[in-house]
């Protein structure tokens, strides 16, 4: 799976850069951000969804999943949730588990006030 | 004049994971064909989502693939769709619950998964579920509105 990846403040911006994480490609989002935030020292990740039109339950599961690989060392944020996604993670509330910004710039100012 | 009630499609494809993608890009054409606005098409999206890929992990599972039917008729005020395969039975011959998963105490309990009977229930009305003759067939409707805005004329013949 495509995800570009940029660090600022010592922030990790991983953006997917695919319009689906599904049960098709629930497998390769884990594995691909497993390996992208075990080779950045960043403790923050932010996990940009801005360009992925549709999360079923599977890709919803993997992005869980990627928050639980990185344990309590690292921190994952979302941002840029498209209408149909913003919908899955409130009807299933896991949007009360993650911190969610609008957009990577609402994450990036709310890091640099501390 | 609505002519919109009673327009429909259907179409059989093979089960597989991406077969199930191919499928609901064909069905999101065909809502938009019969005016669904953005957010009515993605529930809808959803919820076949989660139906279709049950279908192909668990009525056919990884070692078997089959036909899987569907098929859509716009309604007034809805869209109602039937699926149909081939595949082994629901458990106990009746739909999963839609609760949500527990959520755990810590990081390490969230839940990885259990929630596509949930978010089917939660956008779906009219649920049902019957096996006759080998074949699993699910009903479900979802509402939208009808061409023209929620106060249009309707006609009710």
């Amino acid at each position: 799976m495509d995800i570009t990846c940029d660090e600022q403040s010592d922030m990790l911006f991983a953006r997917v850069e695919a319009e689906r994480i599904d049960a098709a490609a629930a497998l390769q989002f884990k594995e691909a951000m497993r390996e992208i935030a075990g080779a950045s020292g960043a403790a923050h990740v932010v996990l940009d969804l801005s360009r992925v039109e549709f999360v079923d339950s599977s890709g919803l599961g993997a992005i869980v999943a990627v928050m639980k690989l990185m344990g309590n060392t690292k921190r994952l944020d979302l941002a840029g949730l498209t209408p149909t996604v913003d919908k899955v993670f409130r009807l299933t509330r896991m949007d009360s588990i993650f911190t969610i910004h609008a957009d990577v710039a609402d994450a990036l100012a709310l890091h640099r006030a501390g | 004049m609505n002519m919109e009630a009673g327009r429909s499609f259907s179409f059989v494809f093979l089960s597989g994971e991406s077969a199930v993608r191919a499928a609901l890009k064909r069905i999101t054409g065909a809502l938009e064909d019969l005016e669904l606005t953005r957010e009515e098409i993605g529930s809808a999206e959803m919820v076949l989502g989660e139906v279709l890929n049950n279908v192909v992990e668990h009525a056919y599972g990884a070692h078997l693939s089959g036909p899987i039917e569907l098929r859509g008729e716009r309604l007034t005020g809805a869209v109602r769709f039937r699926v149909r395969d081939r595949g082994t039975e629901m458990p106990q011959q009746s739909l999963p619950r839609g609760g949500l998963p527990p959520m755990g105490n810590s990081l390490a309990d969230l839940p990885e998964g259990g929630f596509g009977w949930h978010l089917v229930h939660s956008l779906a009305l009219d649920l049902s579920y019957q096996r006759a003759d080998g074949v699993n067939e699910l009903c479900l409707t979802i509402p939208c509105q009808d061409a023209g805005g929620p106060n249009s004329d309707r006609v009710f013949s």
